[in-house]
């Protein structure tokens, strides 16, 4: 089987060149098909590669193909290798597998624009990049997909670039994500450093000897958290992912949901033991996280762009993430960036039908009613719903539940603020549901008439994630719930050398079935609150020139965090780089370059007068010249 | 053969030298004083001549041929220098009706 590894990320590469290349001659049915099929045959292959490494038993830790020596520099050897065991191989299925349903969705949503061989050039671009991430065997390959998704999410996120508010946020996206990459290739440096390789497995056996452990752990993991805050979108580098919301919906799935923005959570668990080596930075993640998953949450209770509440919902369930991973609870924050890829990428798919239908509508106080015309987007949607807010048996339940058990075990406090995020969740996300979905129409008639259901093309993709998001937490069932947590042991390999570290205290199954019923009971409780004010009160958000009370203000303009960064950081930097302009590069280099050809003009114009054109003269000078150097030599001697 | 040489050392050397220094000096003097340019051309001319003169004169006193070998290289020199000046001096002509150099004033800068 690892024979044919390679082609797992070549085939949407492949994708993305031929479909590049005849951008301006294939066909849309053409295009479309290639770029589906690629990722498709991907899919099957990662599927064939999933079960192998099922088959391997507990024991396995992965193996290694080894494609090419990329380069030696010193002592230093760095092949071009992928690694496939069992996190790569789930996170093969989730890129390929929802990649997939993304593609064939797009078919359909984009039929109509112009640029469609361009976008499915980008995302099998996207998806093999992607791929490059996760089946990296080592920082250098990982980095190649970290920089390689940040470039591609930047390329969808400007797709319609003609609009410069489109173009800003691609910008805005790309020089954020550049502010983690930093950390990150420091991190990397060091690593390579003080481990003498940038390979995971040499650095990870190395990491756990007693040789190292005086290796600045804690420096390295903060600057691979920097990395992954600024791909993951938390604090303080999270306000780029509500404004990609600029590009195609089926991008904002695909990549600002299921895939990109969960890369740092990959990277995190991949380095697992570096993280469980460093206290101070678990603690930090789990706090950075823990806050982005509350401001996020904050934020999306009043949003009214449909895409910015699922926005915001992304960075809150990435923060949901964060928090496990801060507290240990590694399975946890990856089984949590399984299930979200699914709900996520479903919410935003269902997102994207109605939008579709709505004729490129975002605001939801012109919604509403849409329930009866949209069935099968609106029953999907639903089961998004439900598991994002974590009622059983959706995924997100189990998902959510075992990171807030940890956290419960970590420290109470943090697990109330997790609780109550829990119940703003299910809050917001069910007030989109009813602004959309219930009340009555409230758009032009235009628009009414317009309404539809979107083609099959968009409702299967949509129909296969619900089924997802309602039996994608089963494989993660815990005991107390008379499952036996399937992942935990899949998992279990490649978290071996944390697990003896992470001192957790066992939690009675009545103790964890009560945590249940607690963030259950106030997911219910904030559902109600959404029903008797959205539905029964019929009450709709008010339009952008009425006043709002002082705290939902704040809400609605996220806190103000953009007009802050603008402050403290943009309006500075603008003001140094016109004093460069103006004072250093302006008078000093252009003054001292413009200064010495004006100089030697000027010198010029003196030393030319000494010629005076005659002829004679200068044969006299010349005789004269002849007879000095003659008379020089004569009475030298 | 023996009886020019017997001849030309007949005249002793210190009269071939002061003779071809005076040649020599009216053709400094010809390019230095004369502002017509074919005659400081042919003032160029004495000059060289001058010295392939002095050349040959020592080349017979000391029994050696190179000398006059050298000679010969001046002498094609010479006309090939001619070929190249005496054009240079017509397109001079053509363009200024003159062959005064003060006229090529312009040439400065």
């Amino acid at each position: 089987m690892d024979k044919y590894i390679w082609l797992i990320p070549i085939l949407p590469l492949a994708g993305f060149i031929i479909n590049g290349i005849g951008r301006n001659t294939l066909s849309k049915a053409v295009v479309g098909f290639i770029g589906s099929l690629m990722v498709l045959i991907s899919f099957g292959i990662s599927v064939a590669v999933f079960f192998q490494v099922k088959a391997a038993g507990s024991e396995f830790h992965g193996f290694n193909v080894s494609l090419f020596n990329w380069f030696s520099a010193g002592s230093v050897k760095i092949s071009f290798s992928f690694l496939i065991d069992q996190l790569s191989a789930i996170m093969l299925l989730i890129i390929t597998g929802v990649g997939f349903l993304i593609h064939l969705y797009s078919v359909g949503y984009m039929k109509d624009d112009a640029g469609f061989a361009k976008f499915f050039a980008y995302l099998n671009l996207f998806i093999f990049f992607m791929l490059l991430l996760v089946m990296g065997s080592n920082y250098l390959i990982m980095f190649i997909g970290w920089e390689g998704v940040g470039l591609c999410s930047y390329l969808l996120i400007g797709f319609w670039y003609t609009n410069p508010d489109y173009a800003d946020a691609a910008k805005k996206a790309f020089i954020m994500n550049r502010i983690g990459d930093l950390g990150f290739i420091i991190a990397i440096f060091l690593i390579m450093v003080v481990f003498g390789s940038a390979n995971f497995a040499d650095v990870f056996k190395l990491a756990s000897t007693k040789d190292f452990a005086s290796a600045p752990f804690t420096l390295i993991t903060i600057l691979l958290f920097v990395g992954a805050v600024g791909k993951s979108a938390q604090l303080p580098l999270f306000t780029w992912l509500p404004d990609a919301m600029a590009g195609p919906t089926p991008v904002s799935a695909l990549i600002h949901a299921a895939t990109m923005v969960t890369a740092g959570v990959y990277m995190i668990a991949r380095s697992n033991i570096l993280f469980t080596l460093a206290p101070v930075t678990m603690h930090i993640v789990a706090v950075v996280g823990l806050t982005t998953a509350v401001i996020a949450a904050l934020i999306a209770l009043t949003q009214t762009d449909i895409k910015k509440v699922l926005a915001y919902s992304t960075v809150s369930q990435l923060g949901y993430m964060f928090l496990g991973l801060g507290v240990g609870a590694y399975t946890g924050a990856f089984f949590h960036v399984l299930t979200h890829a699914f709900f996520k990428a479903l919410l935003f798919l269902g997102a994207g039908s109605v939008i579709h239908a709505m004729s490129n509508e975002q605001d939801m106080r012109n919604m509403g009613g849409l329930k009866g015309k949209l069935k099968i987007t609106f029953i999907t949607m639903l089961i998004g719903t439900l598991a994002i807010s974590g009622i059983p048996p959706f995924a997100g339940f189990f998902s959510k539940d075992e990171i807030l058990a940890h956290t419960f075990m970590h420290s109470t406090p943090m697990y109330v603020i997790g609780v109550i995020t829990a119940m703003f969740t299910a809050f917001y996300m069910f007030r989109m549901l009813f602004l959309t979905f219930y009340g009555k129409f409230r758009g032009t008639h235009e628009q009414e008439h317009h309404l539809h259901e979107s083609p099959p093309s968009m409702t299967i993709p949509l129909v296969v994630l619900a089924i997802l998001s309602i039996v994608g937490g089963f494989i993660g069932r815990p005991e107390s719930l008379g499952g036996h947590h399937w992942l935990e042991h899949f998992l279990a390999p490649v978290f071996a050398k944390s697990a003896p570290l992470l001192v957790t205290p066992e939690l009675s199954n009545s103790t964890e079935i009560t945590l249940m019923c607690i963030s259950v009971g106030a997911a219910v409780l904030a559902i109600l609150y959404a029903y008797f004010k959205y539905i029964k009160n019929a009450h709709v958000p008010v339009t952008d020139t009425e006043e709002r009370p002082a705290l939902v203000d704040i809400s609605y303009h996220k806190f103000y965090i953009d007009e802050l960064y603008d402050t403290i950081i943009r309006k500075p930097l603008d003001a140094l780089s016109v004093f460069f302009y103006k004072v250093i590069d302006k008078m000093g280099i252009d003054g001292i370059v413009n200064g010495l050809g004006r100089g030697t003009v000027d010198a010029s114009k003196g030393l030319r007068l000494l010629q005076t054109g005659n002829v004679g003269f200068y044969i006299f000078m010349m005789v004269v010249g002849i007879i000095s150097i003659l008379m020089y030599i004569l009475f030298k001697a | 053969m023996e009886t020019l040489t017997k001849t030309i050392q007949g005249v002793p050397l210190n009269h071939y030298i002061l003779l071809c220094s005076i040649i020599f000096s009216i053709g400094v003097i010809g390019v230095l004083i004369r502002r017509n340019a074919i005659v400081i051309f042919m003032s160029v001319e004495l000059m060289l001549n001058s010295v392939n003169l002095l050349l040959t004169a020592f080349s017979v006193y000391r029994g050696d041929a190179t000398g006059q070998v050298f000679v010969f290289f001046v002498m094609a020199l010479a006309a090939a220098e001619v070929a190249v000046g005496l054009a240079i001096i017509v397109m001079i002509y053509r363009n200024t009706n003159s062959v005064d150099i003060n006229v090529l004033n312009r040439l400065k800068w």
